[in-house]
């Protein structure tokens, strides 16, 4: 009944999972698509944070707390790329994104 | 032993859930708030395993920032409901079909169907490693002195993430008007009084 790493492997590995499926199944909406790279990066620290505290290394959660950080400005950087783009061409669906298409 | 095995399987069925509605629910306001629940769930799961400055961090961090950050935007942008789930139907069987692949190869990398690597088993076996000294000051010992120009390096990513954002969604709107301060304090004398000869019993006209 103790738990252990793989058990945190598996929830991460699924929540990564369903990040990958929402990127897929979203046709329509690119916020949608930010927030499930938001759920792939939790995964990440899931695994980062529980590989540190079953080895006893606290750099894994150092590691963590940076990506952290990358998440929260992609975010940021991410959210006003699509206002703008939204107030540019008045929708955010993703089958119109084409116009950087060479 | 067994409360935090119940603890453990309640939180992560929870953060497995909300993660799944984040894809699956209809409207973008209940996505962001599920993925707020399972932001809560995973600090939740970290708290169990013993790694309580992350988990504060990430409530701070995600759902106090991030969160709120998508949950703005959600409600400022005015985006169709209805027309938002087409073609979900159309891509879930190549979706599903990927992402069925994806976990059997995480899983199987972790070991699960028998094949497991050594290194899992043997941490496995060795259980969660709790210092004797905190969480949150193991962290510092290492971050400020180790790692300080990582830290530093992050840093420097928040600023040039704050002043991207700032710069893209910075408009001037035509027709509005403000006040310009240095074009008041500069302007020159002939600009701003007129001497008139007033002259006796005239008064000004």
């Amino acid at each position: 009944m103790t738990i252990g790493l793989g058990h945190y492997l598996f929830v991460a590995a699924v929540l990564f999972t369903f990040g990958v499926l929402g990127i897929f199944l979203n046709r329509k909406n690119v916020i949608i698509i930010l927030m499930c790279v938001e759920l792939m990066l939790l995964a990440v620290n899931i695994n980062l944070v529980a590989f540190s505290v079953f080895q006893g290394n606290v750099v894994g959660q150092v590691f963590a707390m940076l990506v952290l950080t990358v998440a929260a400005a992609e975010a940021a950087i991410g959210l006003a790329i699509l206002v703008v783009y939204f107030r540019n061409r008045g929708n955010v669906e993703v089958e119109d994104i084409n116009a950087m298409k060479g | 032993m067994l409360l935090q095995a119940l603890a453990f399987y309640v939180f992560a069925f929870v953060t497995m859930a909300s993660g799944a509605m984040v894809v699956a629910s209809r409207n973008p306001i209940y996505s962001v708030l599920f993925l707020i629940l399972a932001f809560f769930n995973a600090a939740a799961l970290f708290l169990l395993i013993g790694a309580e400055f992350i988990a504060m961090i990430l409530v701070i961090v995600y759902v106090g920032a991030v969160a709120v950050l998508f949950l703005f935007v959600v409600m400022m942008l005015d985006i169709k409901i209805a027309a938002l789930r087409e073609g979900f139907l159309k891509y879930f069987p190549i979706g599903a079909l990927i992402g069925v692949v994806l976990l059997a190869e995480i899983l199987f990398a972790l070991g699960v169907f028998g094949s497991g690597s050594a290194t899992i088993g043997a941490l496995d076996k060795a259980g969660a490693q709790i210092g004797t000294v905190e969480n949150t000051r193991a962290i510092g010992q290492v971050l400020y002195t180790q790692y300080f120009y990582l830290f530093q390096a992050a840093g420097v990513v928040l600023l040039v993430a704050m002043i991207g954002a700032i710069v893209l969604t910075l408009r001037r709107r035509p027709g509005v008007r403000r006040q310009r301060i240095a074009e008041q304090l500069f302007r020159p004398k002939a600009q701003t009084i007129t001497v008139v000869k007033v002259p006796t019993r005239g008064g000004v006209s």
